[in-house]
């Protein structure tokens, strides 16, 4: 589960400008030529199914890229094509500069993938795992050495870097996949819900050697199920749904359509529910979600609003509200609010007028 | 990029892709392999038991073939014991394929597969690492098998010359089995599979052969299947190239009278179909 101890307020998102072209890029879809990633029109079909399409994408060197989707909504296969593992049916992508068809080799040279399953090595110690990945990178044998002790301290695995990996707890297990991914510090970096299964303080150290790396130069492309993450790290957020881009945009065009906060309140009847975004109705920032079977209404809420504010506005209008909660916007709120417009939560019921307008259920 | 307080001070970079520049590609391919083969290696060294498919199982076979079957077997022109080593060799390098169907198999269910091609290294150097640890394993178990022979009363009677070759023999025989192997882990959908498929095949090869007892003491019918058994014919080779007593040959077909010459044509002929099909393989089945 989301953990909640963890939100910074406002990080200083990283400026842009390290040295562009140090490969040999060609112009990509916003006409730049840079050694990050660009792609355009990139689709992937099995048999009768579009796992992806139409992808088009512009990571310039030191920005991150958040890619949202549920499972099965293309993010893996976007990212199976411009990490080299799978060819497109349509369109063309840049990595590194580089075509990732035409240079699939080259690409690999320049790249680091931290893969979803922890594509780690389990019958080998930590070390062992990552000296091999640097001796596959052609490092010598005593530099890849060198390297894999200095990720193992960076990364605070040093104490289990003798360790057979297949013991590792799950957080251990993507450090390890991390450090294996930056061996060689790569132009551009790919990461699948690299925090998944993190504590807080693991969560937050990533985070931060994350912004470190982009701040480097490392053009960063990373999944995730939170939005939450997306919004710390990404400078640029695509939102898939079967294969589709349903939305592009930075964090704060996202949240403005969306709503990063929510409130709700569950309260006692379901003639209740109108009345209680009826009082709400002030903090909210977009047409709140009525749930009659779960007698829960959620308000998306504008930010800075204070639970204790709602709480005293339902209380002044005399609602019945049995629970009041405020938690993050999940994808599903996202995506609820991006596939079908107009509503921002589960149900997606509109408007908010009519206690007729709610169904009871039998 | 200086940052002070940062946690990931981004390493004295090294260069992505400027690292192995200059080499060859044959040196490169080589390193690969032998990163690959030392994995496989590591693995041995953690699971120690992975040694005993190819140590003390055919030392079992040498045991209970020399001292419970074999006094029940009569061997024309010598005893049992200097028949029976040829066999067990043969039949074990046969068995070596599990070795990196099982492997290849699980690493493909396990995705670390996708780890590897992403990364710069050559693309057949995975196959050719498994081939190379895979081997050094086998080399291990022909020691194991010609001591225990030596110990059990079997013996070399050729020349220096005839001994080499039969070596040779049997390490081409067993990269065949190898890459038929390899070309198994890649066809299977999960490691389990393996065991079952690798049965079907091998038993029935290596029982209907010589490995075990002379071809003449078979019904007529199965004399024509074992003689017509690569296993056979490649049995016969070795026992031949040791100078070691053979089992009589009933069906005057080719191979069979000339069993060096056929054992290392059918060997190179093994290799020649399960190599390319392993790699075109390993091309679809890591390509979507």
């Amino acid at each position: 589960m989301y953990d909640q101890a963890i939100h910074p307020t406002n990080p200083a998102r990283h400026p842009t400008p390290p040295d562009p072209g140090a490969a040999p890029g060609f112009r990509g879809a916003a006409g730049a030529i840079h050694a990050g990633v660009s792609c355009e029109g990139l689709g992937k079909r099995f048999g009768d199914l579009w796992a992806l399409r139409d992808l088009t994408l512009d990571v310039p060197p030191g920005t991150v890229l958040g890619l949202l989707g549920h499972n099965g909504a293309g993010k893996t296969t976007a990212v199976r094509i411009l990490t080299t593992l799978s060819k497109p049916t349509a369109g063309r992508a840049t990595v590194a500069g580089l075509d990732v068809v035409a240079d699939a080799h080259a690409v690999r040279e320049r790249i680091g993938v931290a893969a979803q399953q922890a594509t780690v090595d389990g019958l080998m110690s930590a070390r062992k795992n990552l000296v091999m990945v640097g001796r596959l990178h052609h490092l010598g044998r005593a530099a890849a050495r060198r390297r894999a002790d200095e990720l193992l301290e960076l990364l605070d695995l040093a104490d289990a870097a003798d360790r057979l990996v297949k013991n590792f707890s799950g957080g251990m297990r993507r450090r390890l996949d991390l450090a294996a991914s930056i061996v060689v510090v790569p132009d551009v970096l790919f990461l699948d819900e690299p925090t998944t299964g993190l504590d807080p303080r693991s969560r937050a150290d990533l985070w931060s050697m994350l912004r470190d790396l982009a701040r480097g130069g490392t053009a960063i492309i990373l999944t995730t199920q939170y939005l939450d993450e997306a919004d710390q790290l990404a400078d640029d957020i695509v939102v898939l749904d079967h294969g589709r881009t349903v939305a592009h945009g930075s964090p704060a065009e996202l949240k403005a359509r969306v709503g990063m906060d929510l409130i709700e309140v569950t309260v006692g009847a379901p003639a209740q529910l109108p009345a209680a975004a009826r009082a709400a109705e002030r903090f909210a920032s977009a047409a709140p979600g009525l749930d009659p079977e779960r007698l829960v209404a959620t308000i998306p809420v504008r930010e800075g609003t204070r639970l204790m504010d709602v709480m005293r506005a339902l209380d002044a209008a005399r609602v019945d509200a049995v629970d009041v909660t405020r938690r993050q916007a999940t994808l599903d709120d996202v995506f609820l609010a991006l596939t079908s417009p107009g509503a921002a939560t589960p149900p997606t019921r509109e408007g908010t007028q009519d206690a007729e307008d709610v169904e009871v259920p039998a | 990029m200086t940052t002070i307080d940062s946690a990931f001070p981004p390493p004295a970079r090294i260069r992505p892709g400027s690292a192995g520049r200059g080499r060859g590609r044959l040196a490169t391919f080589s390193n690969d392999t032998l990163v690959f083969a030392g994995r496989n290696i590591e693995h041995i060294r953690q699971i120690p038991e992975k040694l005993l498919d190819v140590t003390l199982q055919p030392l079992m076979f040498v045991l209970l073939f020399a001292y419970v079957f074999g006094g029940a077997i009569a061997v024309k022109g010598g005893n049992y014991r200097e028949f029976l080593i040829g066999g067990v060799l043969v039949q074990s390098l046969a068995f070596g394929l599990t070795g990196p169907a099982t492997s290849i198999a699980t690493d493909l269910t396990e995705g670390v597969i996708d780890r590897f091609r992403a990364l710069p290294a050559t693309r057949t150097a995975y196959l050719s690492g498994h081939y190379v640890a895979e081997l050094a394993g086998m080399a291990v178990s022909i020691v194991v098998l010609t001591i225990s022979g030596f110990i059990v009363g079997w013996g070399i009677h050729s020349d220096v010359v005839h001994a080499g070759l039969a070596l040779l023999l049997l390490l081409l025989f067993s990269s065949a089995m190898i890459w038929i192997g390899t070309w198994i882990g890649l066809v299977v959908r999960t490691p389990d599979a393996v065991m079952g498929v690798a049965f079907t095949v091998v038993f029935p090869l290596t029982f209907l052969s010589s490995t075990f007892v002379p071809v003449n003491t078979m019904p007529d019918v199965l004399q024509w299947i074992a003689s017509c058994n690569p296993v056979t014919v490649i049995v016969a080779a070795v026992r031949e190239l040791f100078g070691n007593p053979g089992s009589p040959v009933t069906k005057h077909i080719w191979p069979l009278e000339h069993p060096v010459v056929a054992a290392f044509l059918y060997c190179l002929l093994l290799l020649a179909v399960a190599v390319p099909a392993s790699l075109r393989r390993y091309r679809a089945r890591t390509s979507d």
